[in-house]
């Protein structure tokens, strides 16, 4: 007796026959993905894993003035830079930098754009105030700072001497140096954070607000438990940008204080800029980048990881 | 226990003029008041306006015989269902319900108590700990009207409430939030598209249209003695036949749409004014089925829809539909001449102008027990 009556057997042929075309579908369907992808793959490899490759393999190295690999040497770059005190220090102030700098740039920023989300007459005009300073280079800011910075003619120092109080050597007082930085970056951070506040805190919708007033609820009760979880997903890639940008810092460092004084204010960045192109340690230099670069994969990962979270996504 | 008063409220948004105009209107204590008309009239305009959502262009808002037309809405004390739900998104069902009753501090013990006796009624107990996008659209309604329910404010408004639930589900809410509205003795304002709701729920109903009163009443009396025609083919399912009239006064006769022929009784003819244009309507339990014998007319069925219990026939009248409805089964071929009997005491007569009612039918649907 065949196991195979014969009205299976077209039944089985057609399945075949599915499989083949299913196969056939994904192959082609890779194909497609494959050639979406390649003129982003093509860029990102001249761009960025070349250079990221370069810049790990140079880090094994000893280098001449003009970047040329002379003598291996293994992981030495690495062991020295985590002797040195310098280094170390320049490690300190980063992190400390970054404290400084992320949660007052988000909370000011938050503060001003719930201000500016209220419906009263002329916000448009405290809107444009409050996002200027996207429009304004690093350079043209940290000029006018360094303005309000001046020892003896700046603003600060004169609104100090106004209300009788000693003047501060704001960007030469090692003390005070890394904390003027901080003012500086916060204040040119606030425009783009403040936008993308903003942006968030409008596309939350109005009713959720009726039906809470409605409920009873006051204005704080209802930032707590609407404004701020609704506008979760935007805070979380604020915070995320905000501490990349922090790690990154360089501009605002070389025109106000040059990492000074006492390198108070050497952030990581400014530090290998310094290494290599003052003092033509490529090596050294290179090997710095890769520490900074896994510093920020590692703190945008544990963000991922335990920031995700609490993010509410629509 | 709170009323609500309006004197010549108005409104109109920056881009359209007079959405309501001049609303007068008394929503006495404990009352259940059914606010219905077409999409666009005004109705949620109206509700946010008691809710203090929407400013007052004009006219005055009293509660409890207080003038509010500037106060808040968290300081109105009272709950609504919107039409859109509003729910939070980031919060579970619980957290939606208990929302308010955090807000306004109310005891761990009564937030409990009060959250599971409204889950209860909701049907909602199995979804508690879900987010409102993992709920179908007639869980969603339910948790808006949950969260309305539980905070047993004395006024309530409801925007369409029910309008996404299935029948059984619809049928036994309706009586759920009546027993309940009854219970606490709220002033409720209830907003529906649903003739059934209208005219089950409600102690009296408001007819709105283009932003305007047409008639307010209790439910019956708009159903027997519509003020307009708007009213008379707004409330009723199926909606009333209407047609255009011409009265012979010599032979006493009512010609309908140049096609029906009825007899006209004196008392009809002395209620209608001489030069007057009128336009007729009858409902549909009203169109009789006859005999042969007794028929007084004859009409082209066009279509028939047997729904077992009853049936709903479409005749064609000069381009009018007109619709029936016959209690029980019927065999009715489309195309077939249907014997019916019209009587002139069951016509509702309009002048056509104006669509003002001048006489209203004479006979009612009464029940078995005479009143
Ligand atoms: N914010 C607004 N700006 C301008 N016009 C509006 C606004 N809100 C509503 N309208 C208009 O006011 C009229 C009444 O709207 P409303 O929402 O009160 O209608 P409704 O009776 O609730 O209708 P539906 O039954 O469809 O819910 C509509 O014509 C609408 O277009
Ligand atoms: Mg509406």
């Amino acid at each position: 007796m065949s196991t195979m009556s014969p009205a299976t057997k077209p039944y089985e042929d057609m399945q075949l026959a599915f499989e083949a075309e299913r196969r056939k579908t994904k192959t082609r369907n890779f194909i497609k993905g494959i050639l979406f992808l390649l003129p982003s793959i093509i860029l990102f490899s001249v761009f960025l894993f070349y250079p990221m490759m370069k810049t790990v393999y140079l880090s094994f190295f000893l280098t001449d003035a003009s970047g040329a690999t002379t003598v291996f040497v293994g992981l030495q770059n690495y062991i020295q830079l985590f002797t040195s005190s310098i280094f170390l220090k320049s490690f300190k102030s980063t992190f400390l930098f970054v404290l400084y700098i992320v949660p007052a740039t988000i909370i000011i920023s938050l503060f001003l754009a719930v201000l500016a989300n209220e419906k009263l007459k002329g916000v448009g005009i405290f809107r444009t105030i409050f996002s200027s300073t996207m429009g304004i280079s690093v350079a043209a800011a940290s000029v006018f700072w360094l303005y309000l910075f001046n020892p003896t003619m700046g603003l600060l120092n004169e609104i100090l001497g106004f209300l009788g109080m000693e003047g501060i050597g704001w960007l030469t007082d090692p003390a005070w140096a890394l904390v003027a930085v901080s003012i500086t970056t916060i204040w040119m951070n606030i425009g783009f954070t403040f936008l993308i506040l903003l942006g968030g805190l409008q596309s939350i919708d109005q009713s959720l607000y009726e039906s809470a007033n409605i409920d009873g609820a006051g204005y704080f009760y209802k930032l707590r438990r609407i404004t701020v979880p609704m506008l979760s997903p935007t805070l979380f890639f604020v915070l995320t940008v905000t501490i990349i940008n922090a790690f990154q810092t360089f501009g605002q460092i070389d025109i106000l204080t040059q990492g000074g004084p006492q390198n108070e204010t050497n952030l990581i960045v400014y530090s290998i800029y310094r290494e290599a192109f003052v003092n033509y340690q490529f090596g050294a230099a290179s090997a710095q980048a890769v520490i900074l670069f896994i510093l920020i994969l590692l703190m945008t990962a544990l963000q991922f990881k335990f920031g995700e979270k609490k993010v509410h996504y629509q | 226990m709170k009323n609500i008063e309006m004197t010549d409220i108005t409104k109109s948004y920056d881009k359209q003029k007079n959405v309501l105009n001049e609303i007068n209107l008394t929503i006495g204590e404990g009352e259940f008041f059914v606010l219905v008309g077409p999409s666009g009239s005004g109705k949620s305009t109206l509700l946010r306006m008691i809710a203090g959502l929407e400013d007052i262009t004009d006219g005055i808002m009293k509660i409890d015989d207080r003038v509010v037309n500037h106060l808040p809405p968290k300081d109105r004390d009272l709950s609504m269902v919107f039409q859109n739900y509003a729910l939070y998104p980031h919060m579970s069902v619980e957290q939606n319900i208990l929302f308010g009753l955090q807000a306004k501090k109310v005891g761990k013990e009564e937030q409990r108590r009060r959250l599971i006796e409204t889950t209860d009624m909701m049907g909602l107990g199995d979804y508690l700990k879900r987010k409102p996008r993992e709920l179908s659209g007639g869980q969603r309604q339910r948790v808006a009207l949950a969260r309305a329910v539980v905070s047993q404010a004395p006024v309530c408004l409801m925007d369409e409430p029910l309008s996404n639930l299935d029948a059984k589900l619809r049928a036994s809410m309706r009586v759920e939030i009546r027993r309940l509205q009854k219970r606490l003795g709220l002033t409720m304002v209830y907003v529906t598209h649903d003739q059934v709701e209208a005219m089950t729920m409600g102690d009296r109903i408001m007819v709105l249209h283009d932003g305007s009163i047409q008639q307010v009443g209790n439910p019956i009396e708009l159903y027997n003695e519509p003020a307009n025609l708007f009213v008379a083919s707004f409330i009723g399912s199926p909606k009333m036949n209407i047609g255009k009239a011409v009265l012979n006064r010599a032979e006493g006769r009512l010609i309908v749409e140049d096609e029906l022929n009825i007899n006209a009784s004196e008392s009809l003819m002395s209620d209608i004014p001489n030069d007057a244009s009128i336009t007729v309507g009858i409902r549909a339990e009203h169109l009789t089925y006859a005999t042969k014998e007794d028929a007084t007319h004859f009409m082209e069925a066009v279509n028939v829809e047997n729904l077992g219990n009853e049936t709903t026939i479409a005749f064609e009248l000069n381009n009018e539909i007109w619709t029936v409805k016959w209690p029980g089964q019927w065999e009715i071929e489309v195309g077939e001449m249907v014997p019916v009997k019209i009587s002139c005491e069951d016509l509702a007569i309009f002048d056509t102008g104006s669509g003002r009612l001048i006489r209203a039918a004479k006979r009612v649907s009464k029940g078995a027990v005479p009143v």
